[in-house]
């Protein structure tokens, strides 16, 4: 089974799926879901399989697969996973069944059901890929999905929120082209075969200093916006808001992590200098992104809007955790990455329930929801704890290693950064209490509580919260190694190092006697 | 079982999942579940303390000849995940400490499922309530034996989650949500400073979160003294926000929207407690870094003593019984918080000993009259009721001269070595701090029972005496009100305070005293006094009257007092209405107009441009000469226009354009 091509099968599924919904009849419109169901659920059933088939003493990148592609320029089909990644993609595995089945489409399930395959397709080809142009065409490609979704299946503005999506997204990218090209020329004209290749790249780290600087930044433009980070994170509420629910699903629990995951690979990898120099400036921002997201969050009066925002605050300390060069900074952002995909996907779809019963997601036009659909409010509680960062759900540990690990080398960002876990409990409280507290009116009190197809919906959610904050030690295990070589390649290229704790006080000064 | 201290949160927490699934189904509604759960705990808790005292593993501490002998804890810990030299492992730890704390948790709790038994009946969310009641009582469970900071944080924060469920546990309406909402934000707010300190002593110490090597490396000079000053003020911030001292203590009077019997759980036994526990258990932190032992003045001591007397001057103007008894609670929190501040470490666990049977008392015995008289307030609804509610009257008297101080009842013993050791210890004026705070205490608990029990019947209908399962809880605790300061009276040999001794305490070489007869006189005159001058002021009436209408100064006063020392106004109009108001409300509007102006204003350049593109070279030059073959592409462009309608692809062919010059340019350049 060693040779099976696993990451290729995993992108190409999907996108054979959508080609079959694609060349359905007409007349069998019956046969769209069960189609879609099938291929999400076997990618998902082959994602499981290679995370029991994972060797977690493997730092460097496995399941690989290497094929020319356009052999002139050095361009290849060149995929592979490590621990970073891993996870990131079992996740999109994950939820996008979820989404698929905890939402039933208005109308047009066919273009519906195709378009959310590419994305699949487009989304797993991003966390796989480790050929720089590979990974922007893939970084390319989930755009146009997400654009028809938005634009297609969304409410009220959708045609500005999927414009604006989609050129604050191709603004960026823009900037990735130039910076895609120029890496593999530049490490051409160091003396190097002309090749898009990242490891062959990373590994070189021949580009001169100067000039790897201006090269991060501008794959920093293209995952800033994708993060998206302060300040150009205004496509995010709109998209978010207009987008149909599985649209936000996907956008939040997936998509947001391009940019994280991004500069991780890209990032951190490639110009490892450059990424220390430039530490200072992205801790400030996502720093500033907890704050001020959870300060705006807390004024919205749209329920998906406070969700949508909230997102800024918490991908604003993967950021902190990413560019904290620490070992526990970064293995809390990627942890982080997983559990904001599960916890703000949950969320979306919560509300997607509520939007679907009460046809509003104003805050104001919503109360005591508690006494109608108390199972309903009970998984929001969960979840929402999850989202605040409570012990023994998800949340807290990778908030918390990012706090750990951000602190020894960023003290006062990390302190300013932990009045984010107040604010986080603010909003959202605040927001619980307005829709599910008081004494419902006539059209509340009516709403039904969720059925048995959406419990069974939000229980892989449920369960994937619990268990990541129980027992995380599972993932952490898969995820450090990796984090472990990227931090020592950070430091080997650069003057960086990540500090040592002190002394280790001895045994108890005293022994025991029996 | 003192290496499986983990049974007793585990059973709790089991009961919690089976109250909330088959708890409705059950003919008491999940109640018995949650009696037999906190029972067996009780059990458990009462054979740890045998085994505690019987346990003959000894530690031996001090130095040179001054080595003593005592009984050593029990740790059981495992590791929970690791990442680098970050090594977390949670786990019990068990020591007399843990042993007292457990039994207290668990015998109040017990009391209070019993008393709800009776006191809910037939409350919309009967059985959510005793769920939540097991998870609270898991969440004290959790922190109490809890080795690591880490562990303790779990606890910590479980219970405010749970107090946010059980105060707001009649949601519809407002106030009790918000006084819910109100709680969790107010101890929240504290806790980052728990999670900045927990963060500092982890590097500080080693990167370790057991609180044993934290203890240790604060007393043996390990950690520098400047990080444990930032390290101790983070871990008083959470214990002020937790166990409500000034100035964070306002949300506590406002959590008596929540039922009675939690009320009594909640101050008594746990949530406002944690903070007192969690400032003794790293005691070496405050202990060094603090100059505990140096005497005259210090911040923990100092946020103690101010707490007693801010709290106990409230008292005297609420006509709420409850609101009477949560300021007494603040007080005497300040009071436990002092001691630790003075360095009467053992006085202080002791107070929170004794504090949690009479509050628990006085809680459950206010619940009682409340549910004959259905009403809170004293001014207009009671009075007179030691007729009709005689036993009710009875433990409410004991428990109010508990509190007040009396020889030689529970309150006496503890607040007597409290000031002992203020005393002694060189913090002369925080002594009589205390004694003026145990003065106001006589004297508020004089009206507070007078009002409620004397004089005339003010309420409507006929009050009645309470049934068994409400007067029964009352009973057990009278019995401790009464008994439980002789645990550590010089005729017991101090027994409780060789009990709870732990390492810590000797490490840092906590001074202890012995009972001083002078001393107990002088505060014993003291509370007479009060009490004395109470009965004329309140039972004879020589209260002048309509003092606050002729003078100005007493109505100035009068008002500062009625609002609270204004400290709601300026967190409600200042600081939320701040960030939630006017703050937020810039940064949405920054947020709206400036930055989105700037891309919706991009936008509407570049469409402008793309207009003139499309419409002079485009359509002008191009499409001339691509007109002939341009046909077919028509046909599939315009499928595309007729979902899109913002010209992306023309967006998209501009920016990539002139990206691709860039590209050119800099590859060029450089």
């Amino acid at each position: 089974m060693a040779d099976f091509p696993l990451l290729t099968t995993l992108i190409l599924l999907p996108v054979l799926g959508a080609a079959v919904i694609a060349l359905l009849p007409r007349g069998r419109g019956e046969l769209v879901r069960p189609v879609g169901i099938t291929v999400m659920t076997a990618v998902a059933g082959m994602s499981a399989w290679m995370l029991t088939q994972f060797d977690l003493h493997d730092a460097g990148f496995q399941f690989t697969s290497l094929h020319p592609w356009i052999k002139d320029v050095g361009i290849s089909w060149h995929l592979g996973i490590d621990g970073i990644s891993l996870f990131l993609v079992v996740l999109t595995a994950v939820l996008f069944p979820i989404a698929l089945l905890g939402v039933v489409p208005h109308h047009d399930a066919k273009s519906y059901t195709a378009w959310l395959l590419l994305l699949e397709a487009g989304c797993i080809g991003v966390f796989c890929a480790l050929d720089l142009f590979l990974f922007f065409v893939f970084f390319e490609i989930v755009l146009v999905p997400m654009y028809f979704l938005i634009g297609g299946w969304g409410y009220g503005e959708r045609i500005y929120a999927a414009t604006k999506f989609f050129i604050f997204t191709m603004a960026g990218s823009a900037f990735m082209l130039v910076g895609v090209v120029a890496t593999a020329w530049l490490h051409h004209r160091a003396g190097h075969p002309l090749t898009f290749d990242l490891v062959q790249i990373g590994e070189a780290q021949d580009i001169a200093t100067n000039s790897a600087r201006w090269l991060f930044v501008s794959f920093a433009v293209a995952f800033a916006v994708k993060v998206p980070l302060f300040p150009v994170h205004t496509w995010l509420p709109d998209a978010h808001t207009q987008a149909p629910t599985a649209g936000s699903v996907i956008l939040a629990g997936v998509m947001l992590k391009l940019g994280t995951y991004g500069f991780l690979r890209f990032g951190l990898y490639l110009f490892p200098e450059a990424a220390v120099w430039a530490a200072p400036a992205m801790v400030t921002l996502g720093v500033v992104g907890i704050v001020y997201g959870a300060i705006v969050a807390a004024v919205q009066k749209d329920l998906k809007r406070l969700v949508a925002y909230s997102s800024v605050a918490h991908l604003g300390f993967i950021v902190l955790g990413t560019f904290a060069l620490t070992t526990q900074g970064l293995t809390g952002g990627v942890l982080q990455m997983v559990n904001h995909g599960i916890s703000t996907g949950a969320l979306f779809l919560l509300v997607g329930m509520i939007y679907d019963r009460r046809h509003t997601r104003m805050i104001a036009e919503l109360k005591g929801l508690q006494r109608p659909a108390p199972v309903l409010a009970g998984v929001f509680t969960v979840v929402m704890l999850s989202s605040i960062g409570l012990p023994v759900l998800n949340g807290f540990v990778g908030e918390y290693l990012i706090l750990i690990g951000s602190f020894v080398t960023r003290r006062w960002w990390t302190v300013v950064a932990a009045t984010g876990v107040i604010l986080a409990a603010v909003y959202l409280l605040w927001a619980y209490q307005r829709v599910f507290h008081g004494t419902p009116d006539e059209a509340n009190a009516s709403m039904p509580d969720m059925v048995w197809s959406e419990r069974l919906v939000m229980a892989p959610l449920l369960a994937a919260i619990v268990f990541l904050g129980v027992y995380p030690k599972p993932v952490l295990d898969r995820i450090e190694p990796a984090v472990d070589r990227l931090v020592a390649h950070v430091e080997q290229h650069s003057d960086f190092h990540q500090p040592v704790t002190g002394r280790i006080p001895q045994a108890r000064a005293a022994g025991e006697h029996e | 079982m003192l290496e499986h201290a983990w049974v007793i949160p585990a059973i709790t927490f089991t009961s919690f999942w089976l109250i909330l699934f088959f708890g409705r189904r059950l003919p008491k509604g999940g109640s018995e579940i949650g009696i037999l759960a906190v029972g067996s705990t009780l059990v458990l808790s009462c054979v740890m303390v045998a085994q505690w005292v019987g346990r003959a593993k000894t530690l031996a501490v001090g130095h040179g000849e001054e080595i003593e002998h005592i009984r050593g804890p029990v740790d059981n810990t495992v590791r929970w995940f690791t990442s680098g030299q970050f090594r977390v492992r949670v786990g019990t730890h068990v020591d007399g400490l843990t042993v007292v704390m457990l039994f207290t948790v668990a015998l109040i709790s017990f009391l209070v499922h019993v008393f709800s038994t009776n006191y809910m009946e037939g409350d919309r969310r009967f059985t959510h309530y005793f769920a939540s009641l097991s998870l609270f009582t898991t969440g004290m469970y959790v922190l109490v034996t809890a080795s690591t900071t880490l562990a303790a944080l779990f606890g910590w924060e479980l219970m405010g989650l749970c107090s946010f469920m059980l105060i707001g546990h009649w949601w519809e309406e407002k106030p009790n949500s918000n006084a819910a909402l109100k709680a969790f934000f107010t101890t929240r707010t504290g806790d980052i400073g728990l999670l900045v300190g927990i963060s500092i002593l982890f590097w500080a110490a080693g990167g370790t979160f057991d609180i044993a090597k934290i203890n240790q490396a604060a007393l043996s000079g390990q950690i520098s003294h400047t990080v444990l000053v930032v390290a101790a003020c983070a871990l008083l911030a959470a214990v002020i926000g937790k166990s409500a001292q000034f100035p964070l203590h306002t949300w506590l009077p406002d959590a008596m929207a929540g039922p009675t019997p939690v009320s009594a759980l909640i101050h008594a036994a746990t949530m406002v407690v944690a903070g007192v526990y969690l400032l003794a258990r790293v005691y070496g932190v405050f202990w060094v870094g603090f100059h505990i032992p140096d005497g005259g003045f210090n911040f923990v001591a100092a946020v103690g003593a101010t707490t007693i007397v801010i709290a106990a001057v409230l008292a005297f103007v609420q006509r709420d019984i409850k609101k009477v008894l949560a300021y007494s609670t603040i007080s005497q929190l300040g009071y436990m918080v002092m001691a630790l501040g003075v360095g009467a470490w053992t006085a202080a666990i002791f107070h929170l000993f004794t504090h949690a049977m009479f509050k628990a008392l006085l809680f459950l015995g206010s619940g009682s009259v409340s549910h004959s008289v259905h009403s809170f307030d004293m001014v207009d609804d009671m009075g007179g009721l030691r007729k009709p509610m005689p036993k009710t009257f009875a433990t409410f008297m004991v428990g109010s001269l508990a509190l007040a101080g009396l020889f030689p009842l529970a309150g006496f013993w503890s607040k007597d070595e409290i000031l002992l050791g203020a005393g002694e210890n060189g913090y002369k004026v925080f002594m009589i701090v205390g004694l003026v705070g145990a003065f106001m205490t006589a004297m508020y608990m004089t009206r507070c029972v007078y009002l409620t029990f004397f004089g005339e019947y003010r309420g409507h209908g006929h009050p009645h005496e309470s049934p068994l399962p409400i007067l029964g809880p009352l009973y057990v605790l009278t019995v401790f009100s009464v008994g439980a300061g002789l645990l550590n009276a010089p005729f017991t040999h101090e027994w409780f305070g060789k009990l709870i001794e732990n390492e810590t305490f000797f490490h840092a070489g906590v001074a202890t005293h012995d009972f001083s007869v002078p001393d107990a006189l002088i505060s014993t005159v003291v509370v007479l006094a009060a009490i004395g001058i109470g009965y004329l002021l309140f039972f004879q009436g020589k209260l002048p009257r309509g003092v606050t209408a002729r003078q100005p100064l007493a109505r100035v006063g009068y008002t500062f007092l009625a609002n609270r020392y204004y400290l709601d106004h300026i967190y409600t109009g200042g600081v939320v209405g701040g960030i939630s108001g006017p703050i937020a409300r810039a940064a949405y509007w920054f947020n709206q107009n400036v930055l989105d102006g700037i891309v919706n204003g991009v936008a509407i350049v570049a469409k402008k441009f793309a207009d003139w593109q499309y419409k002079y070279i485009d359509q002008g030059a191009i499409d001339g000469t691509v007109n002939g073959s341009g046909h077919g592409a028509e046909g599939l462009g315009g499928f595309f226009r007729t979902i899109q309608t913002g010209r992306v692809q023309q967006y998209g062919a501009l920016l990539f354009g002139a990206t691709a010059l860039l590209a050119l340019a800099l590859v060029l350049t450089v």
